[in-house]
């Protein structure tokens, strides 16, 4: 059914206008009606809080830049690569990961949404889902990008990656000159989340 | 045709904020009780994903900007919730129960079971639907915006890419089609693709004379060329 039957008479308008007790009546009435049970919530809230996040991503680029099979296999399959550390589920049902070179960099949003690769880089940070981001990454990454700190030279080519279907896709930074030898717990420790998503550059902390 | 999340390209919004990783997972402590109440309402199976997509996209442009991000999610799932007979208007507005839900109750997620349930997922492959008509290499051109068969319907071609030529650079086999999926239509499955576009084919003033968008769309949105 089309929803433009409601677009005059939206339901969401009947509820509190202060957000906090909008979230808090709604789900007092899903609670009362037996439909939800809070310790669920508690438990979504600790996932994304404390359990799935960047780190998942942060492991997968070092062990791919420590390992150049595991790279290849990555690069050919990145949801059964992912797979092989744990890292699965929602919002990460069909991954992509595409790799920066001295070429090409590569930069993620979602113009329709807030589309993002869950599993590996958990709940999208505010920017990411700003009107701001969404409607000038495709049309101006490079001056997107200037805001982050990062300048790009003219002769490297910029892929944006506007993900509005099921394919998640997560960056491969550059691994930083410096880094021979390093565990991959250390190299894991440089790879902020920014850089997957291709808003910023990994470098060696000074 | 066009809605107001279909924003790709629009001009004014000004500056990006970076937050450079120092932004907690919820800024509210709301934000995220809003989005565990979206997941776990979602684990009820009346709505599928398309669906969910589309009620945040038909909130009215004046509600879709004045509201934060969890604020729309939290609208979305309001008008879903009553949409789809779990609540009655009448609850939202007293907050007292007066419906009964006993046909739901054995799909209510378990806190124990939380781990297991998003770890799962919900892919959209299938392994049915028409074949490929386009192979990697081919020059396509995308229809106009727009769902085919519902006015304002919902679609995942963005506005700024309809019209467009492009180069299949990707096949991912058959996926959920959003255009039926988001209107009780059926899943009708059909060949997602990663489609190039080049900069100067999208915009009047490309960034860099060598850049790509990439988009992945489905066959039904494409066009020989």
């Amino acid at each position: 059914m089309p929803h433009d039957s409601l677009d005059h008479d939206h339901a969401h308008s009947v509820l509190p206008s202060d957000p906090a007790l909008r979230v808090k009546a709604l789900e007092t009435l899903l609670v009362q009606k037996g439909l939800i049970d809070p310790k669920t919530l508690d438990a979504i809230i600790d996932t994304y809080e404390n359990k799935i996040g960047p780190q998942n991503g942060a492991r997968l680029v070092a062990k791919a830049w420590s390992d150049p099979d595991f790279m290849a296999k990555l690069m050919s399959d990145a949801t059964a690569t992912a797979l092989e550390l744990g890292f699965y589920g929602r919002q990460g049902e069909h991954l992509v990961a595409v790799q920066n070179t001295e070429a090409v960099h590569n930069l993620v949003v979602c113009t329709l949404c807030s589309c993002y690769p869950w599993p590996l880089l958990g709940i999208p940070p505010s920017w990411y889902k700003s009107d701001a981001y969404r409607s000038r990454a495709v049309r101006e990454p490079r001056k997107v990008l200037a805001e982050f700190g990062v300048q790009l030279n003219e002769d490297k080519e910029v892929r944006v990656w506007d993900s509005t279907a099921e394919i998640r896709y997560l960056v491969i930074p550059q691994r930083p000159l410096g880094t021979e030898g390093w565990s991959e717990d250390a190299l894991a420790s440089i790879v902020s989340r920014d850089s997957m998503i291709g808003t910023a550059l990994v470098e060696v902390p000074q | 045709m066009s809605r107001i999340h279909d924003m790709g390209g629009r001009f004014g919004d000004g500056a990006v904020t970076p937050d450079f990783g120092q932004e907690p997972v919820f800024k509210e402590e709301w934000h995220g009780r809003a989005l565990a109440l979206t997941l776990a309402s979602g684990f009820l199976g009346q709505w599928t994903l398309d669906e969910g997509r589309h009620m945040r996209e038909s909130l009215s442009p004046t509600d879709y900007m004045r509201f934060s991000y969890y604020e729309k999610w939290l609208a979305g799932l309001a008008n879903l919730l009553v949409e789809k007979g779990v609540v009655s208007r009448d609850e939202l507005e007293t907050g007292s129960t007066n419906t009964a839900t006993e046909a739901l109750l054995a799909r209510v997620i378990k806190a124990e079971d939380v781990p297991a349930r998003l770890s799962k997922g919900g892919p959209t492959e299938r392994d049915v639907g028409p074949k490929a008509l386009f192979a990697v290499g081919d020059l396509v051109k995308t229809h106009p915006a727009g769902n085919t068969t519902v006015p304002g319907g919902h679609t995942r071609l963005p506005i700024y890419a309809g019209g467009k030529t492009g180069q299949i650079v990707a096949i991912h086999g058959n996926h959920v089609f959003p255009d039926t999926n988001a209107h009780q239509a059926g899943e009708a499955p059909e060949p997602l693709y990663t489609v190039a576009f080049k900069a100067n084919e999208l915009w009047k003033h490309p960034d860099g004379p060598k850049d790509l968008v990439m988009l992945d769309l489905w066959q039904s949105y494409l066009a020989p060329l």
